[in-house]
């Protein structure tokens, strides 16, 4: 059973994994996107405590990922910390394990609505949008030909028979690409909001991310 | 002055004597023993069928006592419903005004105007009437010193269904700061019938270190006993199924020839389906009504009040209407499938006839043949006037949690004297300290290993060291989100016209607005696809689309539902009756006494594979259109059976037997599978010793509560009441769609990284009585161990039918998520290649 499946978009062969990342293998490129770093921390700050392990467990993930791959470059797709003074708590180890992950690759970090302004101090370029060989890398979808986006952390509900189940789900008519969240407190958008018939004009694919391995559903057949 | 001056004052004034001989009473025993002991300053829990005049009993000695000071507040009342309330206080009037009594009683429920809520805490009234919610708010607030000091008295109604939940953990905390605010209170518990009369009068008196206090039992007379019949149906009894349809026109029948009729039946959906049937053949016109919890509020009033006013001919309703309020006049109670526990039952007929010198009348009808031998044991069960009530609870830690801050909102404490306050409370009496400090420091600062939270603290010490609230906030997130009520997150249904109808075609927009249904719960309506029907509002409907928190639906024409909404009741049977079951079973003499069909389907049992011992439970596998089956009779109740199933499908993965889903009902369980297990067994390759072991309770079982839909459910209440996440926000109550983040994610994260927190440890205590029952489970497995006797078949037994029947209705488990989403891709493809 393999842990990634082969979606096109704009004529590009990307690999979408399993744990939410996009593999480019032409280009060696991994994306990530919605990481929300420090969600935890952000809503404790209001009197929401909630656990503070959601860095370290989407750092963890990413560190898998990234050792499966073997990227020369990453694209942090915005929305990378969950606000703007966000990586002023990141503790020391998770500091430390974020520079380790950047060791002998280029880091991009896309600016997203969350972090407009991603540190400088952390490692990496910043940057609004990247393009490589037609394929432009932004953190909020315009519906453009060729463009991968993020920001409204996609997910299916698929139902059959009285039973249903809820994933994410990375979302392409073959076009364009909307990437799932990968943090770990990241909530979901259904596919079924208004946001999706914006940005993809017909039926598009969704992508789930199920237990073992990614199906491929028509979002048309999800509610 | 000597107990025998006491004992010569009359316990009643001459008014009351008076008032009572106007109406042609005269005080009943069980009213007199609850005056001598509050005469005595000695709490008391008054034991009482329906009709036994409880509630004046439980009101008496405060009549009496109060003698016209008045501003200062004597007596608490608490009921689970707030419609309670308002009925005691209107049943209060009469006495009152009859005797010219100088008391003024009030309600304060959430639907008291706020000016009043006000008055009441500057100018509280004599009596005040309420719910546990409401006392926990009063005692949060700085004032609750002032309000409280003067209490004489806290009477608990319907005790015996507070004490059994996380509401009754709230209100023993309740009691237990009241104890402390007002030494000289003293409580009365008014409650039906219960098994263990002992363990809940502990409830009702502060518990001293290390030793065990009870208030005094006072018993009232028992009722007449009941006449209890089970429907001697000259139909043929259906295999499976819930409905209770073959009886149906005897059904009709018996509210025909009875003046006012309650029709109880297990579940929404059951209650839908029954009323539509009986319109359907109701040619009398017989005022027939339906009443359940998911009706919108007005339709349900309405019901309500024709019913007091005794307009009504039947009411089909669900457990909406087993509690409290009088409906009038009723002469017959039937009761639609199993009955699931004796004292339920017992509390249901007691709604038939409140007076206490006829008998109540009821009628059991039973759904299918397993229910038959149910119904008969419940007959003899309340024959016997055997109860089954659940026992006394041990404290939630995540009750606490929320009472914890409530203490914070009333004033600053000090943790050592808190902790010695909750533990008086008889449902935390044993709570050790560390779990108390650790509730502490979950209500501070979310309770992590990893201290980075300190400067966000809910709560602080100052420089005494007493705990005290550390921001406004805290504070009114405490008071919008105080209850231990964690509702199913609950869509509106409104009935719109068909866009198939229309002409628009299949993409034609929903007309908004619509007629107002009901409300549904979420989790229904997310297995549904567009255009799949269910029963609702008592007609069938088709689903067609949700728009945020509506769901639309039209009328559909279909004959039957496509989906089937059985989500079985919410009471599994209980441990009592399914003993009393295996019993029956085992005891060939007296299948006698039950129907001529069933005697014979038990006969052919026994000639085909066996009937099961009381103490085995017996395996049975055999094929079947190309797969193999195996089915056991635990009769542990269908929780505890869903856990077992997805228990067992993992350890018959594990054995290559290919397993495939489950079914599971009261009584069985049914699994499939690809491998052969009859062959398995005979090689040696399977061995039904090994899978039934406990040890299943270990590391499988910790692997699927890592996934499991419901064990995720357990832990997003239990994240609700310790007050970790809101269920309302400041300004509008917003819905689960809106939140901001997920708690399935908050769970696998903290199960991952500090798998001993508190909140999962409170999870995992519901789970072992909830959704989950594996309590339950354990004991069975502990029971059945070394005494499975397996029976390779040819072919399905007749035991093994209604189980078998339910598949395609019931709702199928596996854990095979990849399997469902596969499914969909799959459907895809056919479409597409039109195949």
């Amino acid at each position: 059973m393999s842990r990634v499946a082969a979606v096109t978009v704009a004529g590009a062969g990307f690999a979408a994994d399993l744990s939410g990342a996009l593999f480019w293998e032409r280009e060696r490129l991994l994306v990530v996107s919605d990481l929300h770093l420090e969600k935890g921390s952000s809503f404790a700050m209001r009197g929401v405590l909630l656990p503070p392990y959601d860095t370290v467990a989407t750092l963890d993930r990413l560190a898998a990922v990234i050792r499966r791959f073997d990227p020369r470059m990453v694209i942090a797709l915005g929305d990378s910390f969950h606000d703007r003074d966000a990586h002023n708590r990141l503790c020391a180890g998770d500091r430390e394990a974020l520079s380790g992950l950047q060791a002998g690759r280029r880091w991009i970090w896309i600016s997203g609505n969350h972090d407009p302004a991603p540190p400088s101090g952390l490692g990496g370029l910043v940057a609004t949008e990247w393009e490589i060989g037609g394929i432009v890398f932004r953190h909020e979808p315009t519906g453009a030909f060729g463009e991968i986006a993020g920001h409204l952390h996609p997910k299916a509900r698929v139902s059959a028979r009285g039973r249903s189940m809820e994933r994410r789900c990375f979302a392409s008519d073959g076009a364009r690409m909307v990437m799932p969240a990968f943090g770990a407190f990241a909530g979901g958008l259904s596919i079924r909001n208004g946001a999706f018939a914006r940005i993809f004009s017909a039926d598009f694919t969704a992508h789930v991310l199920g237990h073992s391995r990614l199906h491929a559903i028509a979002a048309s057949r999800c509610s | 002055m000597g107990i025998a001056d006491r004992e010569a004052q009359p316990l009643l004034p001459d008014g009351f004597l008076r008032w009572f001989a106007a109406r042609g009473w005269s005080p009943r025993a069980h009213q007199l023993a609850l005056l001598r002991k509050a005469r005595d300053g000695r709490p008391a829990l008054l034991i009482a069928p329906t009709g036994a005049g409880k509630t004046l009993a439980g009101f008496l000695p405060t009549l009496v006592e109060i003698s016209g000071k008045g501003q200062h507040l004597h007596t608490l009342y608490i009921s689970p419903l707030k419609a309670l309330a308002v009925d005691i206080a209107r049943n209060l009037e009469t006495p009152i005004a009859e005797m010219n009594l100088p008391i003024r009683v009030e309600t304060r429920t959430g639907d008291t105007p706020v000016s009043r809520r006000q008055r009441q805490r500057r100018y509280p009234p004599d009596v005040l009437l309420t719910t546990p919610e409401q006392i926990a708010l009063l005692l949060a607030s700085d004032d609750a010193s002032f309000l409280f000091s003067s209490l004489q008295r806290v009477v608990l109604d319907e005790l015996h269904a507070l004490a059994t939940s996380k509401r009754g953990d709230l209100l023993s905390l309740a009691l237990a700061r009241l104890w402390r605010l007002a030494p000289q209170m003293r409580t009365i518990g008014l409650s039906a019938t219960v098994a263990d009369p002992h363990a809940l009068a502990r409830f009702l008196a502060p518990q001293p270190r290390g030793k065990t206090v009870s208030a005094d039992i006072v018993e009232a007379d028992g009722a007449a006993a009941p006449i209890v019949e089970m429907l001697d149906t000259s139909e043929r009894l259906p295999w499976a199924g819930h409905s209770a349809r073959h009886a149906l026109t005897e059904i009709y029948d018996l509210i025909r020839r009875n003046r006012t009729t309650l029709v109880f039946v297990n579940t929404r959906s059951q209650a839908e389906m029954l009323f539509q049937d009986l319109w359907r053949i109701n040619d009398d016109g017989l005022a027939i009504a339906l009443h359940h919890g998911s009706l919108d509020v007005a339709q349900r009033r309405k019901v309500e009040q024709a019913m007091t006013a005794g307009r009504l001919r039947g009411v089909v309703c669900t457990s909406s209407l087993d509690l409290g309020v009088d409906w009038g006049d009723v002469d017959l109670v039937i009761n639609i499938g199993a009955p699931k526990g004796a004292s339920r039952l017992m509390q249901r007929i007691g709604r038939a006839n409140h007076r206490l010198d006829e008998a109540s009348r009821a009628v059991l009808v039973p759904a299918n043949r397993f229910e038959v031998l149910e119904c008969r044991a419940a007959i003899d069960a309340v024959n016997e006037n055997a109860q089954d009530t659940p026992p006394l609870r041990t404290g939630a830690l995540d009750v606490l949690a929320q009472h914890v801050m409530g203490c914070a909102c009333g004033g600053p404490f000090h943790a050592d004297d808190l902790y010695e306050e909750v533990r008086t409370a008889a449902p935390y009496a044993a709570l050790p300290r560390a779990d108390f400090d650790g509730v502490v420091d979950f209500v501070a600062t979310g309770g992590y290993a990893l201290k980075s939270y300190e400067r966000f603290a809910r709560i602080r010490q100052d420089k005494e060291g007493r705990w005290r609230v550390a921001n406004p906030r805290a504070r009114q997130s405490y008071r919008l989100n105080v209850g231990t009520i964690v509702e199913e997150a609950m869509l509106k249904v409104r009935l719109v016209r068909s866009r198939h109808g229309g002409g628009k075609g299949p993409t034609g927009a929903i007309a908004r607005g619509g007629r107002m249904l009901g409300e549904i719960e979420e989790y229904f309506i997310e297995g549904l696809v567009a255009g799949d029907t269910f029963v609702f509002g008592g007609e069938i409907v088709r689903f067609e689309a949700l728009v945020e928190d509506q769901v639309y639906v039209s009328r559909a024409n279909d004959e039957s539902p496509k989906v089937p909404s059985y989500m079985g009741g919410k009471f599994p049977l209980s441990t009592y009756l399914a003993e009393r079951v295996r019993r029956l079973l085992d005891d060939e003499r007296a299948w006698r006494g039950l129907p001529h069909q069933v005697r014979e389907w038990l006969n052919l049992q026994s000639r085909f594979s066996r009937v099961p011992h009381a103490r085995e439970m017996i395996v049975e596998t055999f094929p079947r259109a190309g797969k193999h089956y195996l089915v056991c009779y635990p009769f542990e109740g269908r929780l505890a059976h869903q856990t077992l199933g997805m228990l067992l499908t993992r350890r018959l993965e594990r054995a290559r037997a290919r397993p495939l889903g489950f079914v599971a009902n009261e009584y069985a369980l049914a699994v499939w599978m690809l491998g052969d297990p009859s062959s398995m067994i005979r090689q040696g390759r399977l061995d039904l010793d090994a899978l039934f072991d406990p040890d299943m309770l270990g590391d499988d079982l910790e692997a699927w509560l890592a996934e499991s839909a419901l064990m995720k459910r357990t832990f997003r209440s239990c994240a609700i009441i310790s007050g970790l996440i809101a269920r309302r926000f400041t300004g509008a109550e917003k819905s689960r769609r809106q939140v901001l983040f997920s708690t399935d994610l908050v769970y696998d994260v903290l199960r991952k990284h500090q798998p001993d927190h508190m909140l999962l440890r409170a999870a995992r205590a519901d789970a072992a009585t909830g959704l989950l029952d594996i309590r339950r489970l354990s004991d069975m497995l502990a029971r059945i161990r070394g005494r499975i006797d397996h029976k390779p078949l040819e072919r399905i037994s007749p035991l093994a039918v209604p189980v078998m029947l339910e598949i395609g209705r019931e709702t199928v488990y596996g854990e095979a998520s990849d399997e469902l989403l596969a499914e969909a891709a799959e459907q895809l493809v056919r479409e597409a290649t039109g195949t």
